[in-house]
C-alpha cells in the first residue's frame, strides 16, 4: 500500500520539505511506495523578505512572486485547493471541495497570517511592508512624505522576520538622507518590551546606533489603538504619541486550521522544539512560522526545520528510528542602510555575536534574495 | 501566599529566547478580560525584573513569584 505524506502550505518550508522529500525517497517515489502531495491555496509562492525593499523603490512586487509548479519536482503533486479542516482522529485533512484526503505523515506549513484589524484604527492609519498590497502603498506614501514625524511601531508580537523593524528603520534614515529630507523628519522607533529587540545582543547593538542617527527610541510602547484622524497612537500603559505616517507592524496569526484540531490553541502548533513533531496529535509535523517553537519567524529557520522534518520522515518510512533534529538554527541579514549590512546566526538558548556592517554583507544579502528560489528548490 | 493561586490562563515560555516571555505576556494579556489571572512561566531570568517592571508601567498587578527547581512561575492580575 502506498504511504503518502501530505504538506499543507506553499511557502519556504513547504517547498523545501518537499524537494527534500522527493530526495530523499527517490526509490521509494519511483516504487509508488510512497507519494507526496503538496496543498496549497493558489498556485504561487511569494518570497516575503523582498517586500523590505519595495518601499524603498528597489524591488519590485513581481519579482518576488514565482509558480509553485516551477518550485516543486515531478515527483510530488501539487493539488491547488484550501483545506478547510485537519482531523488527526480520522488522519486525514478536508479540502474546500469537500473531499478527503488522507495522510500517513501530516506536515503543516501554512505560516502566518497578518491580522491587523485586531487593532482598532491600525488599517486605516498604518502602513506596513508585510505583504505585496501594504509595501506597494507604503512605496507611494514615502515618495510623497517631506516632513513630519514617521514612526515605527512594533505593534504585533510574534511577527515574521524579527530583523526587519530593525532594518527599515535604518534604512528609511539613511533613505532620506541621501534626498536632503531627514532633517525634515523625526524618526521613532517603538518597541513592546523595555529594549530595542526581543535579542538582547540587537538591541544592545542597535540602541547606540539609533542615538548616533538621531533616532529616538520608545520601549515599553504596546499599541492598544490607533486614532487615523488625529493621528494618534494609544498604548497599553497608557501613553500617547502623534505621528504623520505610520509604519506598524501588524499583530500576527496561526491558524484557525490548527486551533480547531486541537494542536494549539492559540493557533501555533505546539510541537517538540528538536523534532517539530506535534504535542497533541500522533504523524504531523509542523516547519515554519506555524510552528511553536522559542526562536525567530524566519525564512532560515522554515529551511532547517524542513530538512529535519524531511529526514525524520524518510527514516520512519524506511521502519528506522528517527535521529535528525532542529537545534534553534537562525540566520538573519540586518540591513543597516541603504548599502551596509550585518548579519546575525544562532542557536536555541544562545545570543548572536554582533559583527560590524559591511558593503560585502549587503551584497551578499541583495544576492541571496536573487538566489532564494534555489533554496526553495531544495538546492541550496 | 502561591499555593493558593489558580491562574484563568497558563503561558508556558520556558525555554524561549526571542522574542521573550515578557512579549508571550504581553500578546495574552491583549486578549483576555479585566480581572484575569495569568501564570507566565519562564526559565529566563531576566523575566524576573522585566515582567514586573512592564507590570507597574503598564498598570497591572504583580501577584507572586515562584520559583521552581527549573522555571519561575509569575502570576499577574489583569486590571484594564
Amino acid at each position: 500500500m502506498t504511504e503518502r505524506i501530505v504538506i499543507v502550505g506553499g511557502g519556504t518550508g513547504g517547498t523545501v520539505l518537499a524537494n527534500r522529500l522527493a530526495d530523499r525517497l527517490e526509490p521509494e517515489l519511483d516504487s509508488d511506495d510512497v507519494e507526496i502531495v503538496l496543498v496549497n491555496d493558489g498556485d504561487e509562492q511569494f518570497y516575503k523578505p523582498a517586500y523590505l525593499y519595495v518601499p524603498f523603490g528597489k524591488k519590485d512586487v513581481s519579482e518576488a512572486t514565482k509558480p509553485l509548479a516551477d518550485l516543486l519536482p515531478r515527483d510530488v503533486e501539487f493539488w491547488n485547493a484550501r483545506v478547510t479542516e485537519v482531523d488527526t482522529d480520522a488522519e486525514q485533512v478536508v479540502l474546500d471541495n469537500h473531499r478527503g484526503l488522507a495522510y500517513d505523515h501530516l506536515v503543516l506549513a501554512t505560516g502566518a497570517n497578518l491580522v491587523p484589524e485586531e487593532v482598532p484604527g491600525l488599517v486605516e492609519g498604518g502602513h506596513h511592508f508585510y505583504g505585496p498590497e501594504g509595501a506597494e502603498a507604503l512605496r507611494d506614501e514615502l515618495a510623497e512624505f517631506r516632513e513630519g514625524h514617521l514612526v515605527l511601531s512594533v505593534i504585533g508580537v510574534p511577527h515574521m522576520c524579527p530583523a526587519a523593524p530593525v532594518e527599515f528603520v535604518l534604512m528609511v534614515d539613511d533613505w532620506l538622507r541621501k534626498r536632503g529630507r531627514r532633517e525634515d523628519v523625526e524618526l521613532t522607533y517603538t518597541y513592546p518590551i523595555q529594549r530595542a529587540h526581543g535579542l538582547q545582543s540587537v538591541a544592545d547593538w542597535v540602541a547606540p546606533i539609533f542615538e548616533e542617527r538621531g533616532i529616538n527610541l520608545e520601549t515599553f510602547f504596546n499599541v492598544e489603538s490607533v486614532d487615523p484622524d488625529s493621528r494618534v497612537l494609544h498604548t497599553m500603559e497608557g501613553k500617547e504619541m502623534d505621528y504623520d505616517l505610520l509604519v506598524g507592524i501588524p499583530p500576527h496569526d496561526g491558524s484557525d486550521l490548527v486551533r480547531e484540531a486541537g494542536l494549539g490553541e492559540d493557533g501555533w502548533v505546539e510541537v517538540d522544539g528538536t523534532t517539530l513533531e506535534a504535542e497533541h496529535a500522533e504523524d504531523v509535523y509542523a516547519v515554519g512560522d506555524i510552528a511553536d517553537v522559542p526562536t525567530s519567524k524566519a525564512g532560515s529557520v522554515a529551511h532547517y526545520e524542513a530538512g529535519t522534518v524531511a529526514d525524520r520522515i524518510a527514516s520512519r518510512v524506511r521502519g528506522q528510528t528517527p535521529t535528525a533534529t532542529y537545534d534553534g538554527k537562525t540566520v538573519c541579514f540586518i540591513e543597516t542602510g541603504m548599502d551596509e549590512a550585518t548579519f546575525v546566526d544562532f542557536e536555541y538558548g544562545s545570543e548572536p555575536t554582533m559583527r560590524d556592517p559591511s558593503k560585502p554583507i549587503h551584497w551578499a544579502k541583495l544576492g541571496y534574495n536573487e538566489s532564494y528560489w534555489l533554496t526553495a528548490r531544495g538546492l541550496i | 501566599m502561591s499555593e493558593s493561586i489558580s491562574p484563568d490562563v497558563v503561558v508556558d515560555s520556558r525555554g524561549a529566547t526571542c522574542p521573550g516571555p515578557l512579549m508571550d505576556l504581553i500578546g495574552k494579556i491583549k486578549k483576555v478580560d479585566p480581572d484575569t489571572v495569568i501564570e507566565l512561566q519562564t526559565s529566563d531570568n531576566g523575566s524576573r525584573s522585566d515582567v514586573p517592571e512592564w507590570i507597574d508601567e503598564a498598570g497591572h498587578e504583580m501577584l507572586d513569584v515562584v520559583e521552581h527547581d527549573d522555571y519561575w512561575s509569575l502570576y499577574v492580575k489583569t486590571t484594564t
